[in-house]
């Protein structure tokens, strides 16, 4: 593994780039920790400064300073994609691994409702749901609601790995020494899905980030919890852009485009890396 | 044809399945939630002033009906299914009293002529450039295109249209930001309404496509790529076959195949870009027309758009799953 993020290092341009925007990402989150003003508090600082010595990123008209606003809000988002990246793996893994390896009915029936999960126009169901639950709706919620919706076309990726490990001459010795079909998956397969369920983690935290800012922006989620959408939302709310107060929306913008661009250059070079022939012409060692 | 003939009653048996589990999200969410929507609409309206203990008794009798909370579960489900299948959503709220379904006509053609446009131009442009790229893969301004696109690619939609509005709407200010076509123009088919309605979906169709080409693209690349090293092209390159047809017949048409599917695949996802972009341009779509309604607290139009949202999006799929054996003869084969 320490091996694998080494040599990515070393001959990977597009990882690279990656791992420094996230890096830079990441450290504006952990700097939350050590915000002067609680993140909910507003007028703490004189409003529509523009950023200086003092605030170096600003202040907006509710008085807040936009870099530790931001960091917090970055903070708050990263973790939300986290989580709902987190939560629908564990459904992908268990429905594109059982429907792999048993084949069949099963296959049928499973992989029926995951491609209706795929086809479904997400947005609108989401919507539908903050229309109905109003204030009730909260960020822990929206997530498992997302992850929920969210795990189909990954999990159609690791059912096409798991076909053929299913074909392995391993998997026939391990149904002879007696493994249960829950040891198999667990212990032989799981290993070998791992890479991509890594890359589609990255890329899972992309689409619920994504949905999480424009849900935000317009207003639907939970606006009180600092988040990169939220506050794009709340310089909406006081005009920002038309008053002059470019900064408030920009820097949230320009922090949440290296978040996506950084998770996904990191999902792109590791998909390269998992797949040998990419691999072996960026070596030069492959034809052409 | 009986091949393509099984292979079009799966593709449409998926289709009903779609719609099925689509719709029933739709019932669940709706009603199965701790909130009561009657309620929550009576007091929004009594909240502005006195409203009689009668007058709210029958508001109370009119939403339940409206939003189908009558009788026991087994009643509101089927009732629910009948309003959905003949397209009745009753009349809105925020619009009252015109029916949800004339608005939602309304505003069909727009969003439909929109992704459409936007869809096929991102389709077809990204992945021509992209076999190019896979195949010239030296080339400078085809890589330029790669990287930019690697940028693009990962960005929501509204984050895009957002900055193609503040460029083109407050720095230099040359397009219209916010409507379908001019005020002042009168709607029909007449030049100057066509040409108002083009000029409008400059940005909107802009932003879209900025977003679309990029997939396309690096997936062609990559398909590309993959396919120049496969022993038949490299025969026909020895074999002297001419570069056009080479890239045409040999390359092209054999990594168009996952290419159409991954199209049918996205179109969700398209789908959900457009409702953003049409709002924040104001574009009188569907998506402008969902978002509204959300504000508004109009329960038949959310719904409404929402179901139609889902036929609509899976029948679009359907007809691209039809269509698919004709890319890729495999398939009669394969049934």
């Amino acid at each position: 593994m320490k091996r694998i993020i080494f040599d990515l290092l070393k001959y990977n341009n597009e990882f690279r780039i990656g791992v420094f925007l996230i890096l830079i990402v990441v450290t504006m989150a952990g700097l939350s920790f050590f915000s002067p003003y609680p993140p909910n508090d507003v007028f703490v600082v004189p409003p529509d400064a523009p950023p200086s010595a003092d605030y170096w990123l600003g202040t907006t008209s509710r008085g807040q300073d936009v870099f530790w606003q931001l960091s917090i809000a970055i903070r708050n988002t990263l973790a939300f994609g986290l989580l709902v990246a987190l939560l629908s793996r564990v459904i992908s893994i268990v429905v594109g691994l059982s429907s792999g390896y048993l084949g069949g009915w099963v296959d049928r029936v499973l992989m029926a409702i995951n491609d209706t999960f795929i086809v479904i126009p997400l947005f609108p169901i989401l919507i539908l749901f903050y229309f109905v639950l109003r204030d009730s709706m909260s960020t822990i919620l929206l997530a498992l609601i997302m992850s929920s919706l969210g795990w189909a076309y990954d999990s159609r990726l690791i059912r096409s790995v798991a076909m053929s490990l299913k074909t392995r001459e391993f998997t026939g010795t391990s149904v002879f020494s007696g493994m249960t079909i829950f040891e198999i998956l667990r212990r032989e397969h799981l290993p070998y899905v791992l890479p991509i369920i890594f890359s589609t983690t990255l890329n899972n935290m992309n689409w619920s980030i994504g949905l999480e800012v424009t849900l935000a922006v317009l207003g639907f989620m939970d606006i009180n919890t600092p988040t990169i959408g939220g506050m794009i939302y709340w310089a909406n709310q006081h005009t920002a852009i038309v008053a002059g107060i470019w900064w408030w929306v920009t820097f949230p913008v320009i922090t949440v485009v290296a978040t996506f661009v950084g998770l996904y250059l990191i999902a792109v070079s590791i998909n390269e890396y998992i797949d040998p022939r990419s691999r072996l012409s960026r070596m030069g060692g492959g034809q052409s | 044809m009986p091949a393509y003939f099984n292979f079009a009653i799966k593709r449409l048996w998926q289709f009903v399945l779609v719609v099925f589990i689509g719709i029933n999200i739709a019932y669940v969410i709706t009603h199965v939630t701790p909130i009561d929507p009657v309620e929550q609409s009576i007091s929004a309206v009594t909240s502005f002033g006195n409203t009689s203990p009668e007058a709210i008794a029958d508001m109370r009798r009119s939403l339940q009906e409206l939003y189908g909370l009558k009788g026991d579960w087994i009643e509101q489900y089927i009732s629910f299914w009948r309003r959905i299948l003949q397209a009745d959503f009753g009349p809105s709220l925020s619009a009252f009293p015109a029916p949800v379904t004339s608005l939602i006509a309304r505003a069909l053609p727009w969003t439909f002529g929109l992704l459409a446009f936007t869809t096929l131009v991102s389709w077809s442009v990204g992945n021509l450039l992209g076999a190019l790229a896979g195949y010239y893969r030296n080339n400078r301004s085809l890589k330029f295109f790669g990287v930019l696109a690697m940028a693009l690619h990962p960005v929501p939609y509204y984050i895009v249209a957002l900055s193609l509005m503040i460029v083109f709407g407050f720095i230099w200010p040359v397009l219209p930001i916010t409507g379908g076509s001019a005020m002042d123009v009168q709607q029909g088919w007449n030049w100057q309404f066509v040409a108002s309605v083009f000029h409008h979906s400059v940005l909107p169709a802009l932003s879209l496509i900025m977003i679309g080409i990029g997939s396309w693209f690096l997936g062609m690349r990559s398909l590309v790529s993959n396919i120049i090293t496969e022993d038949y092209v490299v025969y026909a390159e020895i074999g002297g076959v001419a570069q056009s047809r080479m890239m045409g017949s040999y390359i092209i048409r054999n990594a168009l195949a996952p290419q159409v599917t991954g199209l049918a695949m996205s179109l969700g996802g398209i789908f959900n870009g457009a409702v953003i972009t049409e709002k924040i341009f104001g574009y009188p779509g569907l998506g402008s027309l969902l978002v509204d309604g959300v504000y508004a607290g109009d329960y038949g139009l959310v719904l409404g758009v929402t179901s139609i949202a889902i036929i609509g999006v899976s029948l679009s799929v359907l007809v691209i799953d039809l269509i698919y054996p004709l890319i890729d003869p495999r398939v009669q084969v394969a049934s």
